[in-house]
């Protein structure tokens, strides 16, 4: 696991956390990612970026199986999460999901109070007294550098709060479970510009503690936070590298019409 | 200029024709309603929620009987329909959306949905009257729980077809089973709306008289026993709302009146409460 793959530029020095080996993904008849072959290190931040449709959400949204829940949607390969091949139909997926969080588009915050939200990943995962889930609240909420704007208002419904503060919320969520994995899906496009700052901080933030996948549309922000960047481009994985590489001496043709802007 | 001018007309003209529909649809429910509240007014009186019905010829009387005998019968019917019908319309929404059985129950859901109350009331007269041999509140009560059903199903598959994708996707993110993801988070987030939807049922069945008149039918004394004929407030403005006698007809005003008022505030809480969800 230390070697880089063969078939594309990624170059890992660490330890990978997530490794995709051949993998193909279906909608149905249709095949929405084309072979692909990568693998993600261990509390770095990496980034997919290509212009819509290309299937870097899609691609996402596999590491916790999402694509689970709907029946004609069906994966093929392996996804190796610290060895393990997750698509291997003996693994559990509501284990699985505690150690690989995910935090959406739009904030989704449950119909509940503030503390409920945090506590509901929790309780699915661990039985703890009231004061340990109390401690787990608090510690979620510094984390996700929610804390001083809620604690005199834990039992508010999270509903109540701004937009930003209801992704830093689904964040807080999130890392409540402590995963090991935290999928991030274009969590700042329905954000503000200040929000989107907040959030940007928070993830380098969160590297320390937590291997994070981001997918954004945003080439800036992908450039600002993410130490690897993958580009997609219908359904392959087009080029994977360090980000600083990536953007300043792409090694394909395509990767650099798209960072130029010259399509996409 | 000439072009924005006409934009202006035509807005003109169509706004003219839309509230002149609207006015002539409120036009005849406004007149409803004061027609109800004058000819009810008049029975209205503390006699009607303390006596019985009256016997043909009798002075006076009340509707205390019948009163509280649409109480029992709305109250039962309504709490064995909703339970089924909210368990069903999870059923639909949450498991069986793209099954074959999910589409036929949806299908036949509809069907009932827009059946005439009279051939649910013949149904269970001929499944439960005629096979126990005699009227009684329970086959009422039966007969207006088939009509809660439908309606229960398709407002609470509506509700929680209408909570957001994200959301439910976000619970299971969490590593949450689907039952959990179901009873603490979409049936949450749709709870306004289906006690709306059962409140709404309950309005409905509140006037309904074809289903009991071959059910519950009615009883001119004071009965509390569902295995006996229950007298109840839409049959009983039926019966003399009929009759020549001129007593019975102000009873039946009052009883309309009575029936209209709890179906109006019905509906005003049903409207309340989702609002007050909507702003939390």
């Amino acid at each position: 696991m230390q070697t880089a793959t063969q078939s594309h530029q990624g170059v890992i020095t660490g330890q990978a956390q997530v490794a995709f080996r051949n993998f193909n993904f279906y909608y149905g008849e249709f095949l929405a990612l084309k072979n692909i072959n990568f693998e993600m290190e261990k509390q770095k931040v990496t980034a997919f970026i290509g212009p819509s449709g290309c299937g870097k959400s899609t691609l996402l949204r596999t590491i916790n199986r999402m694509y689970d829940l709907y029946p004609n949607q069906r994966a093929e390969g392996e996804i190796l999460l610290n060895n393990q091949n997750l698509l291997d139909p003996k693994v559990d997926v509501t284990s699985l999901r505690a150690r690989v969080g995910m935090v959406f588009q739009k904030p989704t915050p449950f119909p509940m109070s503030i503390f409920d939200n945090i506590a509901f990943g929790v309780g699915l995962h661990e039985k703890l007294s009231r004061a340990d889930m109390e401690e787990r609240v608090h510690w979620a909420l510094v984390k996700a550098a929610l804390w001083p704007e809620v604690k005199d208002k834990l039992n508010q419904s999270g509903m109540s709060l701004s937009g930003g503060q209801q992704q830093r919320l689904c964040i807080a969520r999130g890392i409540a479970v402590k995963p090991e994995v935290l999928l991030l899906d274009e969590p700042t496009s329905a954000l503000d510009p200040i929000s989107t700052s907040r959030i940007e901080e928070l993830v380098i933030e969160l590297k320390n503690d937590f291997t994070i996948v981001i997918v954004t549309h945003n080439m800036q922000q992908a450039a600002r936070i993410s130490d690897y960047t993958a580009y997609m481009y219908l359904g392959e994985l087009i080029e994977y590298g360090v980000t600083d590489e990536l953007f300043l001496r792409p090694k394909k043709k395509e990767t650099e019409d798209y960072i130029t802007g010259r399509f996409g | 200029m000439e072009l924005l001018a006409r934009r202006k007309l035509t807005n003109q003209v169509a706004l003219t024709l839309s509230l002149a529909a609207m006015v002539f649809g409120l036009f005849w429910l406004a007149w409803i309603l004061v027609t109800v509240l004058q000819l009810g007014i008049d029975g209205l009186s503390l006699s009607l929620f303390t006596e019985m019905t009256p016997p043909p010829g009798a002075e006076n009387g009340g509707l205390l009987n019948a009163i509280v005998g649409s109480l029992i019968l709305v109250g039962l019917g309504t709490l064995l329909g909703t339970p089924i019908g909210i368990m069903a319309g999870i059923y639909l929404a949450e498991y069986g959306r793209y099954t074959w059985l999910g589409r036929v129950t949806r299908f036949v859901n509809d069907l009932l949905l827009s059946a005439p109350s009279i051939v649910i009331g013949l149904f269970v007269y001929a499944v439960v009257v005629a096979t126990t041999g005699k009227f009684s509140g329970w086959s009422g009560v039966i007969a207006l729980a088939l009509l809660v059903l439908p309606i229960v199903i398709r407002t609470t598959e509506n509700m929680l077809m209408l909570v957001p994708g994200p959301l439910r996707e976000a619970a299971f993110a969490l590593g949450a089973p689907k039952h959990i993801v179901i009873y603490k988070v979409t049936l949450r987030a749709a709870r306004s709306g289906v006690v709306t939807g059962v409140l709404l049922a309950v309005a409905r069945i509140a006037g309904e008289t074809a289903p009991l008149l071959f059910t519950a039918l009615s009883n001119q004394f004071w009965s509390v026993d569902l295995n006996e004929p229950m007298a109840n407030l839409p049959v009983t403005i039926f019966k003399f709302a009929m009759s020549p006698f001129e007593d019975w007809q102000r009873l039946a005003w009052a009883g309309v009146l009575l029936i209209t008022l709890g179906v109006l505030g019905l509906n005003v809480i049903a409207r309340v409460l989702f609002r007050a969800e909507k702003l939390h």
